[in-house]
């Protein structure tokens, strides 16, 4: 009977455990080894498909035909990160510094676009961004953009559409890491004499406006020297004003992880999107999403599909370990960091 | 022994540069969440705006002018009324059964000791860490593998399985947290006052955790009924809410479509008000 009882005990775990993690084996794991096995298959749908190893080239031709919406996914979802890093930060750190009795309220207002659908979100900037839309529309008017000036079709709006989905997924790992800095931290940074974090805000301020403006300029078609100039100087006084050298030292370090945290939730599924570059863009503004969602649904064409699918998993996978070293932060993809 | 002598500026009036300069510095950060904060919510207001558009044609994509005709008529749409259908029931379902699931695998992470915890973690880290499309795409590609010919029927049924595969992960983490947060002490003194494991859980434990598991219960409906992409790969001709959406995209969509959409942020928005204010009034109790 005890040995019974024991035998029992040590067997709860697994009891609770079981079922889901059954679920999860044959329903994520075992389709992931299903579609390394199908990138291998030739034939199609109707006659069958059969494996075999010499079907590699199915790596090599898919990655031959595709690698320009490859390419796009790694520049838009990267541009996208690097927005709503830009936005995100200053809003968590308002928050989380200055935030006050109304922090919970204020967060619930970023997480609340998520109550409505993300498709009929991604469909009212199609409404926003429209050649004669709410923000096009007067600026055209009043002759400041040429009548001939789209933002939909673009680039612009498909990178603003995923930057917008995505925002909150940066914004809150970030507040979590700054609300949880010990402020006595940068007090005695301010005792210790930390001030104004000079030259290096000015600098670091001019090459960022003027980067930052260096690409609006490449986006909107302007003039690129007087909008490097504007970048360059309004970076700068930003730069000298708002950064202190106990950010830099202290709060700035300490928020790494929500950084490194709030990219991943951004980059992964910016990479993989399609539903922004088919609502906002066109076929020049493709990813490899939509290769993959109108190879696998349109075209049948499962092999191909297949090996692309497998490929943007493996990069994400070597993306997020390369990132990790560099941040020197890899035991946060286990989610203990935050 | 020499007194440290310290300087101190002399006072002088501020200038005008100066006083700018700290009104800036103590408005200018709320006029910056504020600003971020209207361009999170502008795409809401814009889709309640347009659903009290008068459209000419099928394209909702201009403002013609106001009605409530369609507010009137939420379902006048062959198919949509449906897909609603279709949405909660996968909803309602994978969120009941991945709730359960994944609190069964937290109580074992965080009460138990056992072997194999590194790929037990793996294996509840890696749906949340892989892209949609992926696990999207992975499912389809078994689905046919395992069922050909025939065609495996991809159907209401295989939506479900997916949403509950996804929804999982975020249940386990979310009710960890909570289960992680519990004084243990309490379950102990219970089991000392004679109550066994069984009394214990439902009389200490799962009261304890309750919140956790409604909060995790609120996440895993919300991302099922919305969820866009992995239903797009295991839908087959099955057409759910976002689904429609994403049909009528094309043609244009109808203005029913945002008045329902309106109406799932205003009932969600409520849910969470009325959840916080009991929250509020068990802990005055």
């Amino acid at each position: 009977m005890g040995v019974l009882v024991r035998r029992y005990r040590k067997a709860v775990p697994y009891l609770l455990l079981a079922p889901g993690i059954l679920w999860l084996i044959v329903f994520y794991a075992y389709p992931a080894v299903q579609i390394l096995i199908a990138s291998f298959w030739s034939g199609t749908l109707e006659t069958g498909f059969t494996f075999s190893l010499s079907n590699w080239t199915n790596y090599s031709d898919a990655l031959d035909r595709y690698q320009d919406q490859f390419f796009r996914s790694i520049i838009y979802a990267g541009s996208a990160t690097i927005l709503t890093f830009l936005i995100a930060y200053p809003l968590a750190y308002v928050i989380a510094f200055r935030g006050g009795r109304f922090k919970n309220l204020l967060l619930f207002m970023v997480i609340a676009p998520f109550f409505t659908s993300f498709l009929l979100r991604t469909i009212s900037w199609k409404i926003i961004l429209g050649d004669t839309g709410i923000l096009l529309g007067p600026l055209k008017d009043i002759g400041i953009l040429d009548p001939s000036f789209r933002l939909l079709a673009t680039p612009v709006a498909v990178i603003s559409g995923i930057t917008y989905a995505f925002l909150p997924f940066m914004t809150l790992p970030i507040y979590i890491s700054l609300d949880k800095i010990d402020r006595r931290l940068i007090e005695a940074a301010q005792d210790l004499y930390a001030g104004p974090w000079r030259p290096g805000g000015t600098i670091a301020g001019a090459v960022f406006g003027g980067g930052l403006f260096a690409v609006l300029a490449y986006a909107f078609l302007w003039d690129y020297i007087p909008m490097i100039a504007a970048g360059v100087v309004g970076g700068s006084v930003l730069g000298t004003a708002l950064l202190s050298q106990s950010f830099i030292r202290v709060t700035l370090p300490l928020s790494l992880p929500g950084v490194f945290a709030g990219s991943l939730l951004v980059m992964i599924p910016a990479m993989g999107d399609y539903v922004n570059a088919t609502l906002l863009g066109n076929p020049s503004t493709n990813m490899i999403g939509n290769v993959i969602q109108s190879r696998f649904l349109t075209n049948n064409d499962y092999p191909t599909a297949s090996a692309l699918s497998f490929m943007l998993m493996a990069m994400i996978l070597v993306a997020v370990t390369i990132y990790g070293r560099l941040l020197g932060t890899e035991n946060l993809t286990t989610g203990r960091g935050i | 022994m020499t007194t440290p002598t310290i300087s101190v500026p002399p006072v002088r009036k501020s200038s005008r540069g100066a006083r700018f300069g700290r009104v800036i510095g103590s408005y200018g950060p709320f006029v910056y969440v504020f600003a971020a904060i209207a361009y999170l919510m502008l795409p809401v207001v814009i889709i309640t705006l347009f659903s009290f558009n008068d459209p000419v044609g099928k394209s909702n994509l201009a403002w013609r002018g106001f009605t409530l005709k369609y507010w009137l008529d939420p379902f006048g749409v062959p198919g949509l009324g449906n897909a609603v259908v279709i949405s909660l029931e996968i909803a309602f379902l994978s969120t009941i059964i991945a709730t359960t699931l994944g609190t069964l695998i937290s109580l074992a992470l965080v009460r138990h000791r056992f072997r194999g915890r590194g790929p037990t973690d793996a294996i509840i880290f890696l749906p949340m860490a892989t892209p949609e499309i992926v696990m999207g795409a992975s499912l389809l590609t078994m689905f046919v593998a395992i069922a050909r010919p025939p065609f495996f029927p991809l159907n209401t049924l295989t939506i479900l399985i997916a949403h509950i595969m996804f929804n999982i992960s975020f249940v386990v983490v979310t009710v960890r947290a909570r289960l992680a947060g519990l004084d243990q002490n309490l379950e102990e003194a219970a089991m000392d006052l004679g109550a066994n494991e069984w009394i214990t859980f439902w009389r200490i434990t799962f009261p304890l955790i309750l919140p956790g598991i409604m909060a995790a219960g609120l996440l895993a409906f919300s991302l099922s009924i919305d969820d866009f992409v992995i239903t797009n790969f295991t839908a087959g001709r099955t057409v759910t809410f976002p689904m429609f959406i994403w049909g009528s995209a094309r043609i244009g969509v109808p203005v029913q479509v945002n008045v329902i959409g309106t109406s799932i942020f205003l009932i969600g928005i409520a849910f969470v008000i009325i959840s916080l204010i009991l929250q509020r009034r068990r802990q005055a109790s």
